[in-house]
């Protein structure tokens, strides 16, 4: 296998020969991929290709069979990252306020009160929030809650931050919304982002690269880049070129799922 | 269920509390409540009034409520009922309190380790379901006829069900939480701390409250069949040799009302402490 301490310029996870199976049911069977530093990766693909599973392995969250994942050279033990649930009502502690579950990670850091207070005032500023953070996470909405699992995952400052169909639970609306907050906050702190999708529409809009897997066992369909200029918004979604890509994407799409 | 109302009461003053309710009309509707809350003691009391009056059951077996509420005013006054109270009280707490200690902690270790939980499910099931009082004798046998006898059958029954509880309140815990506290980087004893302990809080706090009601249960019955001199089981048990009707239907409503005290206090506690519980 090659040396995985060496790795191209400009790429942070590479990923080489991953293999993984669940009970005899191959899901990644050799899976070769490098994902670019300081941008934004969609995953899409058809159901059950293993899109969460693939993050999961990337994020250490689950054990894979063989194979490499290293960020610039780095284990995931000595790597800081960031994870956003899809299920953010599970994932936050109700037992804490707003402001102390983003207190939270800083705290097992061993980073002093002083310290928390100014990273985490440095970090509101970066949001539009209209609620306060002295409430309880059930008091709050579901894209509120979301937000405060956004914010918790990035107060750490997370050289990569995965995210796990993030707006799936919440409706239109408030996905439009938390669509934006999420690209603001990630372009302007030029942190590497890993988002699972399950609409096209979303992993394009948020991404620099699309990365379309196809059915299990998942290999590459295509690894796309999505030159639309930034800030996106909402009239981005009817721009030629984003219909284009859209059409292409889906037509990528449309072949992994009959393809196989 | 009759703890139903109690607790949505509860949690409906906790909201009043957070702001989520306005307070303008509450204060009509607290009226109402307790209004409509005593329309079934009143009810039973007339019932219970007419009955006696007009000799529905023989006089001997059913004095009338206001004998009973006499004779409970007299034998707290001079009788030393409240002694009595406040000795039942104190072996039931005490009974629970050992029951808590050991069982807290042993529910956690059992909760969080599938392997001792399923090679132990089976004997806490069977002794769960063991009537507490079929052990009497054998606890007699052991510890005599002194007070520990008494609370330590109760501890023992009260125990059982901590136990039961706070391992499947550890058992339970939402998986995505403790991935969650793993990705920030906490370690298996913060996880332990920080996240399995809050987690398992709201069914701690059932457990608590079943044992707190099933600790008196046996005190109570302890109190009337293991010898002894005091409580609120033995005056009961007394007033039935003695033929004292009063006396026997007013312990039954004070030791009524103890039970009804102890949960609400747990109830309270419930609410305050695990203020998420039902609502994340």
């Amino acid at each position: 296998m090659a040396d995985l301490t060496w790795f191209t310029p400009g790429t942070h996870i590479t990923v080489r020969g991953l293999r993984k199976s669940f009970g005899g049911n191959p899901v990644y069977v050799g899976f070769d991929i490098d994902l670019p530093k300081g941008r934004i990766v969609s995953v899409f693909g058809p159901n059950g290709c293993g899109k969460s599973t693939f993050i999961n392995m990337v994020a250490g969250l689950l054990p894979f069979d063989g194979g490499e994942i290293l960020f610039e050279g780095k284990t995931i033990r000595e790597t800081r990252i960031g994870y956003v649930f899809q299920n953010y009502r599970e994932a936050l502690f109700p037992w804490q306020r707003a402001l102390d579950n983003i207190h939270y990670p800083l705290k097992l850091m061993g980073v002093p009160r002083a310290e928390r207070n100014r990273r985490i005032e440095e970090l509101v500023a970066g949001f539009d929030l209209k609620f306060d953070l002295h409430r309880y996470p059930y008091e709050l909405s579901g894209g509120q809650q979301q937000t405060v699992s956004i914010m918790r995952s990035l107060v750490i400052e997370p050289e990569v931050l995965f995210l796990d169909e993030p707006f799936s639970a919440l409706d239109y609306e408030m996905t439009l919304i938390m669509r934006d907050q999420l690209q603001k906050v990630l372009i302007a702190r030029g942190t590497t982002a890993v988002l699972v999708s399950h609409d096209l529409e979303e992993a394009i809009y948020l991404a620099d690269k699309l990365l379309l897997l196809t059915r299990r066992p998942s290999r590459i369909a295509e690894f796309l880049d999505i030159p639309l200029p930034r800030p996106r918004s909402p009239a981005t979604l009817t721009d030629t070129e984003f219909v284009r890509i859209k059409a292409h994407a889906l037509e990528v799409f449309q072949t992994a799922v009959r393809g196989s | 269920m009759e703890l139903r109302p109690a607790k949505a009461r509860l949690a409906q003053g906790h909201a009043e509390r957070l702001g989520i309710l306005g307070t303008g009309l509450h204060v009509d509707a607290a009226w109402r409540r307790w209004m409509l809350m005593s329309v079934g003691p009143l009810a039973l009391f007339a019932i219970w009034y007419v009955a006696h009056e007009q000799a529905w059951v023989t006089q001997r077996l059913l004095p009338s409520p206001v004998r009973t509420l006499q004779s409970i005013w007299t034998n707290m006054t001079q009788g030393g009922m409240g002694e009595d109270f406040l000795r039942t009280l104190w072996r039931t707490l005490q009974s629970f309190g050992i029951a808590a200690v050991f069982g807290v902690p042993l529910g956690i270790v059992v909760g969080a380790n599938a392997k001792i939980y399923r090679s132990i499910e089976f004997l806490v099931d069977f002794f769960r379901s063991t009537p507490a009082t079929a052990m009497f004798p054998l606890f007699m046998i052991l510890f005599g006829l002194g007070d520990f006898a008494k609370i330590a059958i109760a501890a023992f029954a009260a125990w059982l069900v901590i136990l039961f509880n706070v391992a499947y309140g550890v058992m339970n815990a939402r998986q995505t939480r403790i991935l969650a506290a793993r990705v920030m980087g906490a370690s298996r004893l913060r996880i332990f701390r920080d996240v399995l302990f809050y987690e398992c809080l709201p069914q701690t706090f059932v457990g608590l409250r079943t044992a707190v009601s099933l600790a008196l249960v046996v005190i109570v019955v302890a109190e009337m069949f293991i010898g002894g001199d005091d409580g609120l089981g033995k005056r009961i048990i007394d007033s039935q040799i003695t033929f004292d009707m009063p006396q026997l239907y007013g312990t039954i409503l004070v030791s009524g009302v103890l039970g009804y005290g102890l949960n609400l206090v747990f109830l309270t506690l419930e609410t305050r402490l695990v203020h998420w519980a039902g609502r994340s």
